[in-house]
């Protein structure tokens, strides 16, 4: 995710405010026609994942020429994605035809589709900052959304996403279910499936259960199957967490 | 008014055809008007089962696209005059049924009948889909292995999505058949529990059939097991089935082929 900034002008007779805005940055990579296999997977899984969020296209590292992106653009529109603006390009390889040329957006690690604070201050990084700083991560500030409760068994082939909060599931989660949050996942039932808590990248995230016989556990995209869980404890009532870069499962009691 | 029951199950070769069979002719056979309609385009199989194969004229396509009117494609069973079969086509594929089609031909079946049993072909895609649209209640065919019973469940997600109860946001009633069910092989643990089944789909039990050569042999025969072994054990588990599905409250049993010593000493029980 970046920030996408207008520069602010001084004033003249037109006034103009600078406003930030979160944005999707989508940084395609070749071949192209797989990385659009893979958006489609996404959206298969999860319908609406894009729908109603702008989006801005990473080209760093990629030489496309103008007609090129222009196409690429157009395949996204089809799915539904519009591009706002371009990324780690040069302004003035691209014409008028193709959206604007962002620069200095920040990477944050939570999604967030609200926009920020009308008055937000502008940002000051100048244009040519380096991608070390562009890259500098934010603190994940994603306002909970409440968590959401589902109180019927979560079936194969179900996907429950839920992205800025806990999903509480009393029944159980079957075999080839998917469950993503964007904070912790509690299930008060077996959970068969998988489970992806911190999908957001909040490493803070846990998954709780009541009786682990899953699939896949994943927390803010670390993950393990239950193929190398302890033999002991399956079956049982489990927690998972991070511990820097590994995830931790032990029993609940 | 018409209760119209699917029977479905996501995976094939569970038994979906052969239930839906024993079934229709159970609830028939207590004097109730049953219907019984094969999904299955392309893949028929209900009339063989039926044992009305040599009888089809008029098929579940010809009505949905206007062809042929109900009452032509309908068959009346030779045994008992209550169980009527709406056939599939063998020669077309299931894009030649239209939802308007379908939606049309169940609302008449509910005017004419107490029961209409749709028997689904196997799989998730729109042929079983069009199978459950309608429907008021699903007996979810489940055989005891891990694969049926993962099936029966993303199964039991789609009755939940894409039925038009559930689009108008009610459940519709959801019931679980256990088939070729093996008591000594499931305490051995070579098959899941009834327990176990019961647990992952957390719906409630229709019943339990055991395996048998029965049902094998009733399948050849183009008779339903009910008719044509009443006393068998699946033939009774199917019966109990049926009054569960009418609303009784039965304990749940495994039948079981009760033989004497005297046939397990000295052969097989002449069949």
């Amino acid at each position: 995710m970046r920030t996408a900034v207008q520069s602010r002008l001084r004033p003249r007779p037109v006034r103009f405010r600078g406003r930030s805005y979160m944005a999707f940055a989508l940084a395609p990579e070749l071949p192209v026609s797989d990385w659009l296999a893979d958006i489609d997977g996404t959206i298969g899984r999860s319908a609406g994942f894009f729908a109603g969020r702008p989006a801005v296209l990473d080209l760093a590292g990629l030489t496309l020429a103008p007609a090129e992106v222009a196409a690429l653009i157009r395949e996204l529109e089809g799915r539904g994605i519009r591009i706002m603006g371009l990324e780690g390009a040069e302004a003035a390889a691209y014409g008028p035809d193709l959206p604007p040329v962002l620069t200095s957006g920040r990477v944050l690690t939570a999604v967030d589709t609200a926009p920020e604070p009308a008055n937000a201050p502008p940002d000051a990084t100048p244009p040519s900052a380096t991608p070390a700083a562009r890259a500098a991560p934010q603190p994940a500030a994603a306002p909970s959304a409440g968590s959401l409760m589902i109180d019927t068994p979560v079936r194969s082939g179900q996907t429950v996403y839920h992205p800025h909060g806990d999903i509480i599931v009393l029944g159980a989660v079957s075999s080839g279910a998917e469950v993503v949050a964007g904070g912790s996942i509690h299930v008060y039932g077996a959970l068969r499936g998988r489970a992806l808590a911190g999908a957001g990248g909040d490493r803070r995230a846990r998954i709780f259960c009541r009786r682990i016989e899953a699939e896949l556990l994943a927390i803010s995209g670390y993950y393990r199957t239950v193929d190398d869980l302890d033999v002991a404890l399956r079956h049982r009532p489990i927690q998972a967490w991070l511990d820097g870069d590994t995830m931790l499962i032990a029993a609940l009691d | 008014m018409a209760n119209v029951v699917v029977v479905t199950s996501g995976k094939g070769g569970v038994g979906k055809t052969t239930t839906t069979a024993a079934l229709g002719t159970a609830l028939a056979q207590s004097g109730q008007t049953v219907a019984v309609v094969d999904f299955d385009v392309g893949l028929r199989n209900l009339d063989l089962v039926m044992g009305a194969e040599r009888r089809v004229v008029f098929d579940l396509i010809n009505v949905v696209q206007g062809a042929a009117k109900l009452q032509q494609a309908l068959i009346r069973d030779k045994r008992i005059e209550t169980l009527w079969l709406l056939p599939a086509s063998q020669t077309r594929d299931k894009e030649a049924l239209t939802d308007e089609g379908v939606a049309r031909v169940i609302d008449e079946l509910r005017q004419r009948f107490d029961w209409v049993l749709c028997d689904s072909p196997a799989g998730i895609e729109r042929g079983a889909q069009l199978a459950m649209r309608h429907a008021d209640a699903a007996v979810i065919v489940t055989n005891p292995e891990v694969s049926s019973v993962r099936d029966s469940d993303r199964i039991i997600g789609l009755l939940d999505a894409r039925t038009e109860r559930a689009e108008r946001g009610e459940r519709i009633a959801k019931h679980i058949l256990v088939t070729r069910f093996d008591p000594s092989r499931a305490a051995k643990g070579e098959m899941l529990g009834i327990a176990d089944i019961v647990e992952i789909l957390s719906l409630p039990l229709l019943g339990i059939i055991p395996e048998s050569q029965e049902v094998l042999r009733a399948s050849n025969l183009g008779t339903p097991v009910v008719l044509s072994n009443p006393t068998s054990a699946p033939a009774r588990a199917y019966m109990e089935a049926a009054r569960r599905l009418e609303g009784e409250d039965l304990d749940i049993t495994v039948p079981t082929d009760k033989r004497s010593l005297f046939t397990k000493l000295f052969g097989r029980r002449a069949a």
